[in-house]
């Protein structure tokens, strides 16, 4: 049972890939998912406080469940538009 | 209703033209311009980098809320991804409305709003080195 997870933006700079496999074994939340693959991209590591998560394209807390198939987003702060933020 | 995130150069005309309707009596355009200098720094260019799909249904869900918090008759929203020069338009909100109050309030709280959760992000390239911009960070508990 495996999960997508997609990188944007630094942290898929970090990592060097806009996208991952992570197996969710027993079952993953989307925040150990994040913990799972800090193990693999360890520039990953320490973001933790930063992250939001998306599953399946929507905004999910780090204890939402993942199951197989879904897709994982790993949002860092948004920041579109021209402006400063 | 029109969302799009997309590389190819912005339109606003054909936001204005996709909300206008007969009942409406005000559009109101909002385009975000990349501009020249931040914090002090000379900027070269910014780059964009988007989740596509959910940008676009993050999107409208905002527009939902505006429609639902003010009389306006349409919304449409468009954000441009890769690098952009100075001057180019990386976004454009256009609300219709049978009157202008409406149509400036929506429009400007649409604006603050996607800043806030669509997600999409800008690099700042200037002379001597590059940062990814990072908005307000959400703590979790």
């Amino acid at each position: 049972m495996k999960a997508k997870v997609r990188l944007f933006a630094r942290l898929s700079e970090l990592a060097g890939t806009r996208e991952a496999e992570v197996e969710l074994g027993e079952g993953l939340t989307a925040g150990e998912v994040y913990q799972a693959l800090c193990g693999r991209y360890t520039a990953l590591s320490g973001l933790k406080g930063s992250i939001r998560y998306a599953v399946n394209g929507e905004y999910a807390e780090p204890g939402h469940p993942v199951a197989g198939g879904d897709e994982v987003a790993l949002i860092p702060p948004v920041s579109g538009g021209a402006d400063a933020v | 209703m029109l969302f799009e995130i997309t590389s190819a150069a912005l339109d606003p005309q054909r936001l204005i033209d996709h909300v206008r309707k007969d009942e409406s009596g005000a559009v109101a355009l909002f385009s975000g311009v990349v501009r020249n200098e931040n914090l002090g720094r000379r900027v070269l260019y910014l780059e964009y980098d988007a989740y596509p799909e959910m940008a676009e249904r993050v999107m409208r869900e905002i527009a939902e809320e505006a429609m639902g918090r003010w009389p306006i008759t349409d919304v449409a929203m468009q954000h441009r991804t890769g690098r952009l020069k100075i001057g180019e338009t990386s976004l454009v909100v256009a609300v219709s409305a049978p009157h202008r109050k409406e149509a400036f309030e929506a429009c400007h709280a649409l604006v603050d709003r996607f800043k806030e959760v669509v997600p999409v992000w800008k690099k700042e390239v200037w002379e001597g080195g590059e940062e990814w911009i990072e908005g307000e960070a959400v703590r979790h508990e």
